[in-house]
Order: structure tokens, then sequence, then C-alpha cells
């Protein structure tokens, strides 16, 4: 019992950095904007987040520079898009390709360096007053770290954003139909580039949270490809914030039970184990594609570019 | 002081003058018809007061005032709501969602206090929308409904509908004529974009007529008449006869028996059809726009599935061949879209790869043969008289009109036994559009048998042998062009049910 | 105020002229990047330049990165020319490498043309087959193929991982996770220096500009790529033709595999992809889809890659430099793009807007 709740919790840990980037991603295809630049915004956030605590020693000041630095990715992908109209795809492949180097052009001196002292403190788990008590569910979800909670409330946020606000339904309506938004007075080319870069900076978050708690060394390559499981994600989660949690812990759980298999007697492969996110989303799209539903489909507009003068 | 002025407006897309120079006024409480041929720049200009285009030279004055209008929101903050050709509206939300959508009050929806308005909106102009419904489970004439809605909600003062009856049924015409008078009644100015005659005697105070892109005269409806009207849409006096063609009729070519097919959502759309065409004659199809005609076409030509009865061709059944197999049989449909391109084909492609896309499968081996295509396609440009760079040239910079001929052009020169064409001269000048009446008629002569679906009432009735109206995916008569009338055609467009032709069953 | 407005077609030369500019002001931002390490980017960029072409040596090195970016690139240009956005790349180069490598491993004696012939085979299935994967479910229910295709590069690179750790471990190799090497019989030969492998790559290259341009099966998919209904409308046969080109564009991402399987690691080994699936992706796109096109941009990538790791030892510029410049040099050519399709008019008369009173 107490080893599952152990796993469980560990699990939400694995799990949040997933969570953020799947939420940013969410937010950003929720505009339209298809942007596999998510494993290069991490590492952009990673690198920021890492470099400012060693500098600063301010856990709050890493925070704030890592989610600039996803979003200053995501700037680069939003003008191209947006305003350029460039190819999605490529642009967002260029935009990892980017991260990627950016991270490790930063990063190449700073391998094997430990984040400070007093940003590891900040980052300690500790009983969430109240909430804690709660038998089982507590234990797993509320001795968590002070990033952890700030997922949880993120995904309020977004989610009572995106479903209850008015922008909300702006937002949906753009990522649907960028025409209809438009003749309905709504701009399309602000709400896409805010949301583009609110997505970035999340995606930054994800990256800081792997870099400053769940491995506070720095490597090279950070990310090892959580990025595109984020990217797998939206999908599981059907473009919903709330499912995503699901998504993140389940597939956080996934990454770490290979090690904690290793020692039973567990027949499957962890190289299996580590397929599954990939195989399931497949499934997922293949499953959407033929049962033709027009509730839990991709935001009709996603990937084209939109521009009201075309004809 | 009038409502909305339009001075000197231009608007040019690449090498193409949309609008050139144009004049417009509309008054308050006045329902102001703008009436011209396809392509004649109607929606170009609405979209400039729209906010969609912004002109490159001119100026537009709103109640006296001059108004940059950069976006549609700054258009509706003037009064000024579109009801574009294409709903404008995100299938997976709702009614109320889609009103809506884009407006400031609160951070929260307030779903409780939008309702309310909706509904009194709703029950003041008669409009009926059901604000839970989604959009997706929508018919089109209250997708459209929604959108008046959309923009009375909105305060609009200034109606624009970009050709709102192509897509509607008689009845939701009706109904939209009652709600666009009721708001002429409360002091708003409506601008109705149309090219059918009878629609703008109906309904408009004052009719504006452009042509090719230039305003050509504003007039009262109650000094004008049709056939004035008419003579300015195209520009010299019309002599609208075509001849009909004598040839003798030979065996029957195409039978088409109680066919039926759904479309992809599962709505019926070819109902019992039954009709036959015998070698050098046209029938012609009649029927309001989306009435089944692309897909009885396109299921002859073997593209969209059948539910359940039978094609013959020549005594033989076309049903469950492939598209491939029908056009080596020798039947050739030309499709003309509203956008022109459509299906027929490729854009980026040069005049050369689009003669040989319908013939490349008959080449040889494993390569294209592109000698043969390139002589074809010298002779129709020549023949065809498409003004182009070089046949080396992609046909997305061509003219509307010369894509067309390029698709006609092509069909025609493949000797078919069978010649399907629907809209052929969509968009074309009249000079033009004779001028492919005459091959169609050469054709005819040859012994081909002609399906032509048509727009124009009048040409119907001169180039076919029989006219089939179509209605909601029904046959509602097939009946002989030299002995009816357009009101007897528009009756049956609209719904009523005539007796088929005589001799029309072949036993 | 500007506004946009679309253009008619831009002559080739400046459609050139401008990705070039777009090129050089890369290079002069990149440069705003390298003075920040107190260097001058001028002595930098020539050292680049040396780095790549300075001795027979790197050549022959750039050569060898060219080599799988063109082969691959082919294979991309192929699906997106039907406008099937196939980024699974990576995984197919991956597929490739297996089965060609199950081939090596198994039937280590066969005589060297037979073998390699067997493998080339072998692996061309290998991509092929694991493209056709989401081209089948393309073709069937129109599933969108850019996440799927993207999915299946992790699946294949984990199956690798799974082999190399796993059941085709080196027995001899003292636990050290390496799948054991290929005989020599399975080891492509070199021709003037360099492994054959160029050769391939020349070959191909005027064989797809061919296929592309000449064939029934090219005009084919071109016709696809623009309009599905225009295919339907003239007798294409969409289903198969999506399986054929994808196909095709797989098994050229898998020869790829084998390339590198056999000429450069001699054995299969979780590298053998080394991002080529995704660069290609890159030089695919900046060539138009051109054949002839990508084997120069294939050129200077590589060059790119080579230089920088010269650089790295020459100035202490850490290697992911060269990644950053790449990115950087795309940013500003996909930016230009827009340029070659639009133009900015500058609306003089443009003025606020009035407000309703």
């Amino acid at each position: 019992m107490d080893a599952t709740i152990s796993f469980l919790a560990a699990a939400i840990v694995a799990g949040t950095p997933l969570l953020f980037a799947t939420l940013g991603e969410i937010i950003t295809e929720k505009v339209g904007n298809l942007n596999l630049g998510v494993e290069g915004m991490m590492l952009m956030g990673a690198i920021i987040g890492f470099k400012t605590a060693l500098v600063t020693h301010s856990p709050i000041i890493a925070l704030l520079t890592s989610m600039l630095a996803g979003a200053a990715g995501a700037l680069i992908y939003a003008v191209l898009t947006v305003s350029f109209r460039a190819n999605q795809v490529v642009t967002g492949l260029t935009l990892t390709t980017f991260g990627t180097g950016f991270a490790g052009f930063l990063g190449q001196n700073l391998v094997g360096q430990v984040v400070p002292a007093t940003v590891k403190s900040f980052f300690r788990p500790f009983a969430f007053p109240g909430l804690s008590k709660i038998p089982v569910l507590g234990e797993i979800f509320f001795q968590q770290d002070i990033f952890v909670y700030l997922s949880y409330l993120s995904v309020f946020i977004v989610g009572v954003y995106l479903y209850k606000t008015s922008f909300g339904l702006n937002v949906r309506a753009v990522g649907e139909n960028p025409g209809a938004a438009d003749v309905a007075s709504i701009n399309t080319t602000f709400y896409k580039y805010f949301h583009i870069l609110l997505g970035g900076a999340l995606c930054g978050l994800g990256g800081a949270y792997l870099s400053l708690v769940y491995i506070p060394v720095w490597q090279n390559n950070v990310t090892a490809g959580r990025g595109w499981i984020a990217v797998a994600l939206v999908i599981f989660a059907i473009w919903n914030p709330y499912k995503a949690v699901i998504g993140s812990y389940l597939f956080g759980g996934l990454d770490i039970i290979g090690f904690r298999i290793q020692d039973t007697s567990f027949p499957v492969s962890m190289y299996f184990l580590d397929m599954l996110p990939y195989i399931v989303t497949v499934v997922i799209l293949v499953v959407i594609s033929f049962r033709k539903s027009k509730e839990n489909a991709p935001p009709q507009g996603l990937g084209n570019p939109y521009f009201r003068e075309e004809r | 002081m009038s409502y909305i002025a339009m001075k000197g407006i231009t608007k040019i897309f690449g090498d193409v003058v949309a609008n050139d120079n144009i004049n417009l006024q509309v008054e308050a409480g006045e329902i102001h018809a703008l009436l011209g041929e396809n392509g004649a720049g109607k929606s170009t200009l609405v979209n400039m007061l729209s906010g969609i285009y912004s002109p490159d030279s001119g100026s537009i004055f709103i109640r006296d005032q001059e108004v940059k209008l950069t976006s549609p929101r700054a258009a509706l903050e003037l009064g000024i709501g579109m009801i574009h050709q294409h709903f404008k509206l995100v299938e997976i939300m709702t009614a109320q969602e889609n009103i809506m959508l884009g407006q400031k009050n609160g951070i929260f929806l307030n779903k409780k206090a939008h309702a309310a308005k909706i509904k009194a909106l709703s029950e003041r102009f008669q409009l009926g929308v059901d604000p839970d419904k989604k959009v997706y489970d929508m018919s089109v004439g209250e997708k459209q409904t929604l959108e008046i809605l959309k923009v009375l909600y909105r305060g609009a003062d200034i109606l624009i509908l970009d050709e709102p009856t192509a897509v509607l049924t008689p009845q939701e015409t009706e109904k939209l004529f009652k709600i666009v008078k009721k708001m002429k009644e409360e002091g708003c100015a409506v601008i109705f974009i149309t090219h059918k005659m009878n629609e703008v005697m109906a309904i408009a105070d004052r009719i504006t007529v452009l042509r090719k892109g230039k305003t050509i005269q504003t007039l009262d409806k109650t000094t004008t008449s049709p056939k004035e009207l008419a003579e300015l849409m195209v520009g010299h006096p019309l002599d609208l006869s075509i001849d009909r063609v004598q040839v003798p009729q030979g065996e029957v070519t195409l039978q088409v028996k109680n066919i039926n097919a759904k479309n992809v959502e599962g709505i019926e759309v070819l109902r019992n059809i039954s009709f036959h065409i015998r070698s050098g004659e046209i029938l012609g199809i009649a029927g309001i726009a989306g009435s089944g005609q692309k897909e009885l076409c396109e299921a002859i030509a073997g593209l969209f599935p059948l539910e359940s009865g039978d094609i013959l061709f020549n005594n033989e059944s076309l049903v469950g061949k492939s598209p491939r197999e029908i056009i080596t049989c020798g039947i050739t449909m030309s499709f003309v879209p509203e956008d022109r391109l459509g299906m027929g084909l490729v854009a980026s492609m040069d005049i050369v790869d689009n003669m040989i896309l319908k013939s490349y499968q008959n080449d040889k081996g494993l390569f294209i043969d592109r000698k043969k295509a390139a002589e074809k396609a010298k002779k129709i440009v020549k023949k065809l008289d498409i003004s182009t760079p070089g046949i080396h040239h992609p046909i997305r910079q061509l003219s509307g009109g010369n894509i067309q001929k390029v698709l006609l052009g092509r069909e025609l020169d493949s000797d078919p036994k069978l010649l399907i064409t629907a809209y052929p001269v969509r968009g074309l000048d009249i000079n033009v559009s004779y001028k492919i009446y005459d091959l169609i008629n050469e054709e005819k002569e040859k012994g081909v048998a002609i399906l032509f679906v048509g727009e124009d009432l009048d040409v119907l009735l001169e180039l076919c042998d029989r006219i089939m109206v179509l209605c909601n995916g029904e046959v509602t008569g097939i009946i002989d062009a030299a002995k009816t009338t357009k009101d007897e055609l528009g009756l049956m467009m609209a719904g009523e049910k005539k007796q088929y032709l005589e001799g029309t069953e072949i036993v | 105020m500007f506004r946009m407005q679309k253009r008619g077609e831009m002559p080739k030369t400046k459609i050139v002229a401008i990705r070039i500019l777009a090129i050089i002001l890369a290079l002069v931002a990149a440069a705003f990047i390298i003075l920040l390490l107190k260097l001058n980017p001028v002595d930098v960029y020539i050292a680049m330049v040396k780095g790549a072409f300075g001795s027979v040596y790197r050549v022959k090195e750039v050569i060898i990165k060219t080599i799988p970016l063109v082969v691959t690139s082919l294979g991309i240009a192929i699906a997106f020319k039907m406008q099937f956005w196939n980024i699974g790349g990576e995984g197919q180069i991956c597929m490739g490498a297996f089965l060609a490598s199950y081939v090596a491993l198994n039937y280590p004696d066969l005589p060297k043309p037979l073998l390699i012939s067997i493998m080339i085979l072998a692996s061309i299935i290998g991509g092929g087959l694991w493209a056709t994967v989401p081209a089948y479910f393309k073709a069937k229910w129109r599933t969108n193929e850019t996440i799927i295709t993207l999915m299946m590069n992790y699946i294949a690179l984990k199956w690798i991982q799974y082999l190399q750790y796993g059941p085709w471990k080196d027995p001899k190799a003292m636990g050290f996770p390496k799948i054991p090497h290929f005989t020599d019989n399975a080891i492509l030969p070199d021709l003037f220096g360099v492994h054959i492998g160029w050769v391939f790559a020349l070959v191909l290259t005027v064989l797809i500009y061919i296929f592309l341009n000449y064939t029934k099966k090219g005009f084919e998919i071109a016709v696809l790529g623009e309009s599905e209904n225009t295919a339907a409308y003239a007798g294409i046969n969409i289903k198969r033709t999506i399986i054929t080109a994808i196909f095709l564009s797989g098994g050229l991402c898998g020869l790829t595999g084998m390339i590198q399987a056999s000429a450069l690691h001699n054995t299969l080994s979780v590298e053998v992809s080394g991002g080529v699936g995704f660069t290609a992706i890159i030089t695919t796109w900046l060539s138009a889809l051109k054949p002839f096109v990508i084997v120069i941009v294939s050129l200077l990538f590589a060059a790119l890659v080579q230089g920088g790791s010269f650089i790295q030892t020459a100035f202490g510029i850490p290697q992911a430099a060269a990644q950053l410049l790449q990115g950087m040099i795309l940013f500003f050519v996909l930016g230009s793009e827009f340029f070659i399709r639009y133009k900015l008019v500058w609306n003089k008369s443009f003025q606020s807007i009035s407000k309703k009173e």
C-alpha cells in the first residue's frame, strides 16, 4: 500500500513537466496552431530557468524567466506562422532544432552543476495544510512541492478560462473557424499571438520543472523527448485540460515504472512500456478519425494559416 | 443625407481589377439591390463595406462621416452587419454560443442574460431560432436565420445580404423576405446582392447595376423593368435567342432508374430519380442550387455512391464501375463549381498537364507523353480563343473565364458519347457563353447525348429539348422545353410536382 | 500602416535573391551571438567554411553527412508532393536499418554483392512498410498523418533500443549494450575514398526527378497533392496512389537507414537515424521539393554541421552553435517565403477609425 502511494506520488512528479507542456500545447492548438516546437521551448525554459537560478538564487525569478524563455521561442513561431504564414509543421520542427541548439549552447559549461540550495529548498515537498490529511488522496496529491500545486492551479485556471469565460469561447472560435471569429469582431491575430505565447510560457515552465526540481543537475537534452510526449498527450486528452491531468500522470507513471520493475519479475521490457504513450496516441488518433465525431475532433482550423483577404 | 455612400472605390487583386471606381448610395429604410452577373464585383464591393477587404482607393461615408473600415469589428461598430454567402458559423457550437462570440460583457459567460435578449429579438423578427441547437445540426435556412440574428444582436442597422437565396427553398426565401421587410420598417438599410431579376422586382426599392467591376446605373424599381435591368447587366441589348438545333434523336444513351443516394451526413440527396437521354438530345436540369444537381452528375461519373437504383449507359450498367472505367466508356463530366477550379482542373499545373489529366492513363508504359497534349493544348487555345501567356503557364493565373474554357475545351475534345456539363457558362460574359452554347449544339449534331445543368431558365428553355426539374433531391417533373414557361418551371423548382412527360418512362 | 497583398508569380532569379538575402540576414543575426562570445564573426565564418571544405578529409566528411540527407529528403519530397506530411523519417530510417541489419547479422556469409542487394531490398521494405501504416489509415479514414508519423518515430526508436539492450546485445561486449558488428560482406564498399552511398544518392536524385516529372505515378501524386476531388474525377485510384507513394517515401528513408548502418556505424544502433529524418524535412522544404536543389541544400547543411564541429575545436564554441545557426537560418528563410508570396503595400491614406457617435 505504501509502495503504491509513493509510486503514485512519484508519478505525479514525473507527470508534472508533461502536464505543463500539454496545457501549453492545448492552448496553442485551441487557437488553430500546431506547434511542434514544444521540445525546443521546454529546453529553452529549462536552461534559462536553471541559469537564472544559478545567478540569482531566486526560485521565483527563475520561474518567471523560464516562462519568458518559452514565450520567446513561441514568439518566433507566432511571427512566422501567424504573420508570415509559414508552414506550421516545418516552423515548429525548426523551433525544436533551435531550442535544442540554444540550450546546448548556453548549457555547455553548466553540465553537472547543481541547483543552488535556496532554490532546492524552495521546491521541497510539503504537506498542503488541511488537504494533505485526506486519507490516501492527500498523501498522493498534497505532499508535493509548490511547483506541483502550481500545476493544479494552472489546470483549473486553463479549464475555467477555456470553458467558462467569454475569452475562452472566442479562443475556441478562432481555432475552429477563424473566418467566423473574424466577422464576430474577434481580433484573431491578437488571440493567436497571445495564446501561442501563453502556450510557450507553460512549456517553458514544464522545462523549468525538469531542470530545477525533477533533475536538479544540469544535463544536456534534459527533456529527453518529453516535448513529443506532450504533443501526443494533447490528443490523448482530446484537447481537454482536465483530461490532460489524467494523461500526464499516466504517462508520468509509465516513465518511472521502468525503474521500479527492474527489480521485480515483471515480464515486459521497459522499452515496450516506453512505447506505450506513442502507441496509445496513434490508436486514439485512428479511433477519432473513423468515428468522425464532431465533438471530439481536433480544432477545425488546426494547421491552416488565416488571411482575411485570401481568395 | 444618405446612410451609406461609397465613392470612387477601386480594388485590385493581383492582376484583376475587381472594382473600378464604383459609387453606391443607400438611404435609411431602403432595400437596395446590387445586381450584376457573377464576377461583376458585387461581393468584393460589399466586402469592403463590411471590413473584410480594404479598398485600394476611394472613400466610404456612413451617415456623412468618412470612415475607414479596417476590420469587421470596425464595420460592426458602425452598425454594418453582413450575411455572407458562405456562413461564418462555428459548427461545433450552439446557436447561442455563436451569437455570444466576440461580445464584450464581462469576463465570464453569462448565458442567461444573453438568452433573454436573444429570445426577445428572435420573437420580434419572428426568426424562430433554437438557441441550444448545434450549428452542425441545422438546415441551411436555419443557419442563415442564425446569421441574421447574430448581426441584429450586435445592433446592426445596415444589413448586407450576399446572394442569400441561392441556397434556400422557396418557403425559406419567403421567410427571408419577410424578415428583410420587417427590418426596413424599423428604419434599417438593407443591401441585397443578387443576380436574380424576380427577386429584385419582388423586394428592392432601388437597384444599382454593376458590370465588370463598374457601376453602370442606379435606378428606381418603379421606373424600370426587368428587361432594362437585364440589358444593363450584360451591357448590350439582349437577343437571348439561342437556336435549338433540330437533330433526329437516336437510341437511348443514358437511362437512370430509381436512383437514391445519401451524403456523408446521411441525408438523402437523391430520391428515386429516373430519366433517360437519347443520342442527339439535350436534357436540361433546372433547380435551385443544391437540389441534387452536383450529386446526380457525380453519381453518373462514378464519384458519388448510390444507395439503390441503376444507371445504364447503352444498356450496360455503370453501377460499380470505377470513375476510370466510366471515362473510358465515353462519358465526360464537367462541373463548374463556384470557385471555378473545383475538381476538373489542377490550378498549379499548366494547360498541357491539365489536358492530359483524363487521358494520360491511356498512354502505354510508365511515362507520360506530353507532346500530343501540347498540340491539343495549342489547338484548344486557338479554337476557344483562350487568352494565356502560353500553354506552359499555370492556369491558376488565368482569368475565370479562360480557366473554364480550358476545362470545356478538354471535355469536348475527348469525343464523348455522353456529355454532362453543369454551369458551363457560370461567370462568363455573354459572348463567350454563346460560343459555348454553339459548341454544345455542335456536339448535339454529332449525336452526343447531353445533360445540361443550368442556372438561367431562359437559356434552359431555348437550348434544351426537355427539361427535368429537381427540388430537394427529387424530380418534380420532366417537360418539353418548347411547351413550357418560366413560371411553370419556377413552380416546379419550388416543389410543385408535374406529370412526367408522356413517353418519358421507357418500358 | 501596411497591408498585405498577394503577388502574381515572381521571377525565379528574384526568388533566389530573396532566399540568399534571408541566409545573409541570418548570418548577420548569428554574428551578434558570436560577438557576445567576444569572437570575430568573420573569423568564425571563415573557419566554418575551412572546416567544411579546407581539406580532402573534411570534404569527404561533408559528403558522408550529405548522403543520408539527400536520400531521406528525396523520400520526403515524394510524400510532401502529395501533401502527405511524413515527419516519420526518423522511424522509417530505424526500421529500414533494422531489417537490413537482420539480414546482415543472420546471413553474414553470403557473397558481398548478394548480401548487400538483399540488405538494400530489406531496408526499403522495412522503411516502406513502417510508412505504409499511417498511409493506410490516411487512405482508409483520412486519419491525420502528421502526428502519427511523428509518434511512430519514437516507437521505432524504442524498438531499436530494445534490440540493442536486449535480444541483439553482443554477448562478447562484456555487458556493454551494443549490437555485434557486421561482417565485412555487409559493409558498403568505397568508391574514390567515400563509401558508395554517394553514387546511390546521385542516381536516386536523377531517378526521383524523372519519377516525379515524367511518369504517370508521379503525375498522379502531384494531382492528388493538389486536390483529392480532382484526382477522383480524373479516375485516379486514390488509395492505391497514397499507399504506393508513401511506401516509396518510407522506402527511401529506410534505404538511408541501411546506408548509415552498413557504411557508417557498421552495425545497428539507436544513433542510426541521428536526427536525419527531421533535418531532411527542413532541407526538403527549403528545396521546394525539387530533387536537384535537394542535393545542393543537403550539401550546405552537411557543411554547416561539419563546419560547426570544426569551430568547436578551433574556438571553443559549443557544437550546439551549429544547431542554433541552422535554426536561425531556417527561421529567416521561412520568413522570407512570405515576401515571395505577398507584398506589403503602404497605405498612405490610413487614418484612425472613426467611431460611431
